[in-house]
């Protein structure tokens, strides 16, 4: 693995700087060769590796869709160099030997660090605890769970699951949606799915569970994470916690930032996702939400589904969008160039409060000599168009097809590896 | 556009018209008048009220609307419809009268025929035109006929009744 | 219009040709030949995923006295029960030659789908999909309600219509709202809380929650039909609560105003939503709107199909 020297980027958005990278590590520009491989990142932003904490990579069991391998593909396009692959998997990862063996497809393809997150419930049926401490002492060294994909639903297994991770620092990563309310749910409750005939998800169906969690992570003194905040009234209540003390951490999906639930009137499922797209108020709270803190992180939810799960009719459809690759563009578009975050801190939102959060410690550094060389270069004024033909991703479902983007990873260092060069990702 | 027959013509050949369905049906009492709507429609109600100043008596009349049964749908997209209203005689065993403004092709009798044949079967069917303008792409004939006026295909007709056009005229012109 | 698969896609103009067409195809009851050459050659595919008899022979007819051919899909034991995708069964007919599908299907949306997705080329008509739209049945109601309350003709302003029942999953009330506030008329929806849904105050309607309160003023009663499923949902706790507070029944059929009509899309729940006084009383044109199906139905499928495949105008009639 050769040296590498970064000329000329503005780290963090702020400071115009080299940085050089050698053995894995960041290192003083003037240590490095003159064989260095030079990349010159003028104009461009320079940032640690993305870290994403809500990904589904689909293996084991569902490879149709995605694999450890593509997912990482599209992970590093996105700018990416830690994934957190959900447990929703067929077998679910609720044993060391499932969450082992994602680790090790994770470390096979050397693009970027797969960490797997362990699910709460066996089966994530939300009744029985799974083994988290042997999760936790796995190779893998699970520190998130999540039920994602469910909700853990009943309150005394939340509050057992609360109190039980806290063994090892763990966190609880819920996904808020009382079953009962949303029994069939197609899109969100409101005007649209009135006029719509489609069945509604209402917000309280989130807000609800979002109460309860906090007040149960407070009551025993543990951590509990929000995936994929979606309402107005979800923001309060985090606000409201957060005020408090409580230690609640909460995450918005990029989609959650840009689309409402006014596409679903074309009755075309590439829209349909879970938790649903939600109003136009919605999506200015939670733009809000990350510009104040009370939204720590975003992160992506990617969801690949094959095609025909997609080219149906909306009830047979299946919920979920990809993200990845357009995670970074989005962020900038709504949020850079809105002026509502710097890109301090997008690096704070998208690498170093997961990496925090979920204790990656070689990920989202403050790019000094000595830490870990996961870098990601972005240009972010390079204009491009989506098309779900040219994806990284095995699967097609991405809600932004010919959409027009700006910003976009160019680079990407893992571990002291290219893996990204001009766009193209390269096997580390 | 010039004037082929003015308001006066068409006056008389109502007239004339009217006597001569009288005088070859032997009187008014198995005759019925079916106008082809829009215009053909005003013209058997002219008719309908010049018989009954002749005979002292009213003619059965009605409206046939043909678009159902046009052939050229296919190539114009569908049309509004037009009413059709059979008077109370019916037309079965009677001496149908259709009345329309203008002949060409034939085609729009051709419809009327069929359509009539869903109503029920006539004695006769007998065609009375305010203008013959030839270029019969059927085998069509029409029995009463107010004016010939023969025409190439390059040229226009166009019948204004008062009831619609605020005038009686039939005006001829050439099409660009 | 190339499809009809929601009352929002139609203009007033186009909703009103609608109806004047099909008052005119409706003369063809009296004919002794009940059959019009407009369609032959046509194809018509009834691809009913989702039971249904009525509206279906009501089509069935329809196509066939335009002399179109009739194809019907779907029934029990054919491929599409078997678990075809709607994309294969599109691609089939297509392959077949179908110049129109008429749809019936449990999912909302399901007819649009089938129009966008460009795998047929032929028109689609929503025959209902799921708790969306029934543009065809909204279109011989108001069809209906015009004959005896608006002399045949025109729009319906002014008139008032009350619609009655289990408004949240009807695809029924959604189109005849529509369509109802297209034509003029002031429509109030009367049902108990747990069945109106979240939104309804974007329809552009009055809701109530007591039907005795609105009977008297109404031009219109329209009767929706009530599942008895939607008990084990806790929609409402029986057949007895609900009947008495928002059935039809003898006593609030005298207490209509005078000229006013009693209205439902069939089939009833005789002793649900309406009794069977009030289903045979004589204010009641239940029967009639089966009749009017026909040919508001004709109507729809000449003006999607009589022309080329081009989008038809409201064209000029000349000799």
């Amino acid at each position: 693995m050769s040296s590498i020297i970064i000329k000329g980027g503005s780290l963090f958005g702020e400071k115009v700087a080299d940085l050089a990278v050698s053995n894995g590590k960041i290192v003083e520009p003037s240590s490095v060769g003159s064989d260095a491989v030079v990349i010159d990142a003028a104009n461009c932003i320079v940032l640690p590796g993305l870290v994403d904490l809500h990904t589904h990579l689909r293996e084991p069991g569902r490879e149709n869709a995605e694999t450890v391998l593509s997912g990482s593909r599209a992970g590093v396009k996105g700018g990416f160099t830690a994934l957190s692959a959900m447990a929703n998997t067929l077998p679910v990862a609720d044993n060391a030997g499932v969450v082992e063996q994602v680790w090790r497809l994770g470390q096979a393809t050397g693009l970027c660090d797969v960490f797997p997150i362990g699910a709460v419930t066996e089966g994530l049926e939300g009744k029985n605890l799974a083994e988290i401490g042997a999760m936790a002492d796995s190779e893998a060294k699970v520190r998130v769970f999540s039920d994602d994909g469910n909700c853990v639903s009943d309150s005394l297994v939340m509050r057992r699951a609360l109190e039980y991770v806290k063994k090892f620092n763990g966190v609880i990563a819920q996904h808020a949606q009382d079953p009962r309310l949303t029994v069939g749910a197609q899109m969100n409750e409101g005007e649209v799915s009135s006029q719509l005939g489609l069945k509604g998800w209402p917000t309280i169906a989130e807000e609800a569970i979002i109460a309860r969690d906090i007040l149960l992570a407070d009551h025993v003194g543990s951590r509990l994470h929000i995936c994929h905040l979606t309402s107005a009234g979800g923001v309060e209540l985090v606000r409201w916690a957060k005020a408090r003390g409580i230690a609640v951490t909460a995450e918005v999906t990029p989609h959650h930032l840009l689309l409402t639930d006014e596409l679903a009137r074309s009755y075309d499922p590439i829209y349909k996702v879970n938790p649903p797209l939600r109003r136009a108020s919605d999506v200015q709270a939670l733009r809000e939400g990350l510009a104040d803190g009370t939204i720590d992180i975003i992160a992506t939810d990617h969801a690949p589904h094959p095609s025909e799960s997609k080219e149906c009719e909306w009830q047979e459809a299946s919920f979920g969008m990809l993200g990845l690759e357009s995670a970074l563009a989005i962020a900038n578009m709504v949020l850079v160039e809105t002026g509502l975050l710097t890109w301090r801190g997008i690096a704070e939102k998208l690498s170093i409060n997961p990496a925090a959060i979920a204790g990656y410690g070689d990920h989202g550094s403050d790019l000094s000599v000595g830490k870990a060389a996961n870098i990601t270069i972005i240009d972010p004024k390079r204009e491009w168009r989506v098309d779900r033909d040219l994806m990284q991703s095995r699967s097609k479902n991405t809600p932004y097809h010919g959409m027009q983007m700006r910003g976009v990873a160019r680079d990407v260092i893992y571990r002291g590896s290219v893996v990204l060069r001009n766009g193209e990702v390269h096997n580390g | 556009m010039s004037v082929a027959m003015p308001a006066a013509d068409i006056g008389r050949a109502i007239t004339r018209i009217s006597h001569e369905i009288l005088e070859r049906n032997g009187g008014l009492s198995t005759v019925v008048l079916l106008g082809i709507p829009t215009r053909g429609a005003h013209l058997a109600y002219r008719i309908a009220a010049e018989i009954a100043k002749i005979e002292g008596s009213p003619a059965p009349v009605g409206t046939l609307d043909i678009t159902m049964h046009r052939d050229d749908l296919r190539m114009r997209g569908p049309r509004a419809l037009m009413p059709t209203m059979i008077p109370k005689e019916g037309v079965e065993g009677r001496d149908v009268i259709l009345i329309d403004d203008v002949l060409y092709s034939g085609r729009t009798i051709r419809a009327a025929l069929d359509a009539l044949g869903n109503i029920g079967r006539p004695r006769t069917v007998q065609l009375a035109v305010l203008v013959d303008r030839g270029h019969r792409e059927l085998p069509i004939k029409a029995d009463y006929v107010g004016k010939n006026l023969p025409t190439s295909h390059d040229q226009s007709i166009k019948v204004n009744l008062s009831e619609i056009d605020g005038v009686d005229e039939v005006l001829i012109g050439q099409v660009e | 219009m190339k499809h009809l698969l929601s009352i929002s896609d139609l203009s007033k103009a186009e909703a009103l040709q609608i109806l004047d067409t099909a008052q005119e195809l409706s003369r063809i009851s009296d004919a002794p030949v009940k059959k019009l050459p407009t369609l032959r050659g046509k194809t018509i595919v009834n691809l009913f995923l989702e039971d249904s008899t009525r509206t279906r022979i009501s089509f069935e007819a329809a196509a066939k006295r335009l002399s179109a051919d009739v194809i019907n899909f779907g029934a029990k034991g054919s491929s599409v029960s078997k678990g075809e995708s709607l994309k294969d069964t599109a691609l089939t007919l297509q392959a077949m030659g179908a110049d129109a599908v008429i749809l019936r299907h449990s999912g909302s949306g399901a007819a649009k789908r089938l129009a966008d997705q460009g795998w047929m080329s032929g028109a689609v008509i929503n025959a209902g999909d799921g708790t969306h739209e029934h543009p065809s049945q909204a279109l011989l109601d108001s069809f209906t309600i015009r004959k005896h309350l608006a002399n045949g003709t025109g729009d319906l302003t002014g008139l008032k219509v009350a619609i009655v029942g289990d408004v949240l999953h009807s695809r029924v009330a959604r189109s005849n709202v529509l369509l109802l506030n297209l034509l003029g008329a002031k429509v109030t929806l009367v049902a108990p809380p747990t069945l109106l849904p979240i939104g309804v105050e974007s329809w552009g309607v009055n809701y109530s929650y007591d039907f005795d309160a609105t009977l008297s003023g109404m031009d219109v009663v329209m009767m929706l039909r009530v599942q008895q499923e939607r008990m084990s949902d806790f929609y409402f706790p029986n057949v007895r609560e609900f009947s008495g507070y928002f059935g039809l029944n003898l006593d609030r059929t005298r207490a209509m105003t005078n000229n006013s009509i009693i209205m439902h899309p069939g089939p009833m729940n005789r002793g649900l939503e309406i009794t069977a006084e009030a289903a045979d009383s004589a204010r009641s044109v239940i029967v009639e709107q089966v009749t009017n199906g026909v040919s508001v139905r004709m109507a729809i499928l000449y003006l999607l199909l009589a022309g080329a495949n081009e989008v038809a105008q409201l064209a000029e009639v000349s000799a």
